[in-house]
């Protein structure tokens, strides 16, 4: 019996998300007594595979060959299901990010296995096997028992510490042919950006709301978040009425984030915003009003117009910068 | 062509949530219930499809797990503009026993495209729409920002981190949707209130396929500390706290 963990590949590279996975899992596998076998499906080389050793895995196996390059739901549910019935995993983690929602539900299907989705702590006790999990949109908490043999869990992003501890790297290559009769969506076209920090990936947010009062004021948010090496993000108006582009949409129905720091510029915090970053560590808010709900949730507020606040911020990062 | 839009039937995202019973049960006095958002958003792309009669898209249909209190919120869809709605009279556990259940009942149907949104904002769970897809056998896309019929062809648009993909796929088919699929919900006018009482509901009885968790109980999240405010014309010192007192940088 083991813990099988599934980590994605962006070009051949693995980022924070898959070393807090590998974390995560071998963290669960020792409250259980045994290995953590990382699963990589790609094309990822060995000196790339050797880091998830240093983050807990006892065991690195990965998928190599060309029909695999596209996504597929369907084919790669059933590689990892075969590597999962093959070691005899009894607990899979996967990411809480697109690709694992589209695996973990058919693969808890597959196998006939409970899941519980964004959990952000090690399970709480093994039997029952009990885990924390955001519900409501951060509204409330839940504690949630699998009571099927196997477990699946998807882990949150930025919840889970990346700890390291390192293991002998031992790397199997497997040598699985994916049915290609499965393989029914074909990828037509990629458009990729880049350059740009990722919402879902920065340590530090930047975000701007209606407060910014025009899509030609946002110069200086930009800047702060420059020199803060932080993504810029914004509220649902100011994407609604096209100022900033849906990609950088952070709330109920835009996209969920953690990160260590998040400035809500000019937004007044409705719940449906809130329901995007409240899992953030710290919160500044700066807003005009002093009653907006954002002050509730932040630890940090400046009661004031954001296109006065801002200049002087970036002034003082400038001056932090420089010393 | 048939669209089968999932519903699912949560309380208004306003809501402040209470739990009753040992904090087992939410306390569902006050609560209004809405349509979840981002299946909201997916039948408005349905309608969106079926408006342009070039799609080819006879019918749009919506289908639920839920008790018959489900029915106001289901109404609300057909006056939205849903053709009909199935509805699989149980109780359900958790999103397993909701997909497996509502796979059997439209499992004859014949729906060529499926659109789940990719979340509820009761569970957050993000699973339905994929175990759906396994239960039925059919291929899925998720995280698609996107549904368009070109030349009778489906072209799908993922999100996915940093860019986009084009897919083309084939029919049965499911979409796991979200943000950009539709631009702003559509509402109910008068007449398609009117219109929806009139709209079938097909009411399927369960096969009580048994869920595999089960919540325990509930926790309220912790209150934060009491927001720390610095002077708008002293803006510079929230710099300081975050490097010395959150030391986050």
């Amino acid at each position: 019996m083991s813990v099988l963990v599934f980590l994605e590949n962006w070009d051949g590279k693995f980022k924070k998300l898959s070393f807090e996975l590998v974390s995560y899992a071998s963290k669960v596998a020792e409250m259980l007594g045994q290995q953590a076998i990382a699963l990589s499906i790609g094309n990822v080389d060995a000196s790339e595979l050797e880091k998830l050793a240093t983050y807990g895995a006892d065991k690195v196996i990965n998928i190599e060959n060309d029909m695999i390059k596209a996504f597929d739901e369907q084919t790669y549910t059933s590689m990892i299901a075969e590597v999962a019935q093959k070691i005899g995993a009894n607990v899979l983690v996967l990411a809480n990010n697109n690709s694992g929602k589209a695996l973990a539900p058919r693969l808890s299907v597959r196998l006939k296995a409970g899941i519980v989705s964004g959990v952000s702590k090690l399970p709480l006790s093994l039997s029952p096997f009990v885990v924390y999990k955001k519900v409501y949109s951060g509204k409330a908490f839940a504690n949630v028992s699998i009571k099927t043999e196997i477990k699946i869990l998807t882990l949150a992003q930025n919840s889970f510490e990346v700890v390291e501890s390192p293991k002998t790297f031992v790397h199997e290559k497997l040598d699985i042919q994916p049915d290609g009769n499965l393989m029914k969506t074909r990828v037509k076209e990629v458009q990729k950006q880049s350059g740009k920090i990722l919402i879902t990936d920065a340590d530090i947010v930047v975000s701007g709301g209606r407060g910014m009062k025009s899509p030609d004021n946002w110069a200086p948010l930009v800047e702060l978040a420059d020199l803060l090496g932080a993504a810029t993000a914004c509220s649902r108006p100011v994407s609604d009425e096209g100022w900033r582009s849906h990609d950088e949409h952070t709330g109920q129905t835009g996209k969920i984030i953690a990160p260590n720091l998040y400035f809500a510029i000019g937004i007044s915090g409705a719940t449906q915003h809130l329901a995007g970053v409240s899992s953030s560590k710290f919160i500044v808010a700066i807003n005009t009003d002093k009653d907006a709900p954002i002050f509730e949730a932040a630890q940090y507020g400046i009661v004031g117009d954001a296109l006065k606040v801002l200049p002087k911020l970036v002034e003082a990062v400038k001056e932090m910068k420089s010393k | 062509m048939k669209i089968l839009v999932c519903i699912s039937n949560v309380p208004d995202t306003t809501t402040k949530v209470k739990f009753v019973d040992d904090s087992k049960k939410l306390d569902v006095i006050g609560i209004q219930w809405v349509i979840n958002p981002w299946d909201e958003l997916a039948l408005t792309r349905a309608l969106e499809l079926k408006d342009d009669a070039s799609n080819g898209i006879q019918t749009v249909t919506v289908g639920h797990v839920g008790l018959i209190s489900s029915d106001p919120t289901l109404r609300k869809a057909l006056a939205i503009g849903a053709d009909d709605a199935i509805r699989v009279n149980f109780e359900s556990g958790d999103a397993y026993n909701i997909a497996a259940e509502l796979a059997e009942a439209i499992r004859n149907e014949n729906f060529d495209i499926i659109l789940c949104g990719i979340e509820s904002s009761d569970h957050n769970g993000s699973t339905v729409g994929g175990m759906l897809s396994e239960f039925l056998g059919y291929p899925s896309v998720t995280g698609v920002s996107s549904v368009k019929i070109e030349g009778g062809q489906l072209v799908i648009t993922r999100e996915i981190d940093g860019g986009k993909e084009i897919l083309s796929v084939p029919t049965p088919f499911v979409a796991v949707v979200q943000k950009g699929i539709a631009k702003e919900p559509r509402i109910a006018a008068m007449r398609g209130i009117m219109m929806a009482r009139t709209k079938p509901i097909k009411v399927v009885e369960p096969l009580a396929i048994e869920s595999l968790t089960e919540v325990i109980n509930y926790e309220m999240p912790k209150p934060r500390a009491a927001c720390k405010y610095i002077n708008a014309d002293d803006a510079g010192q929230l710099i300081s706290l975050l490097q010395n007192e959150a030391k986050v940088f």
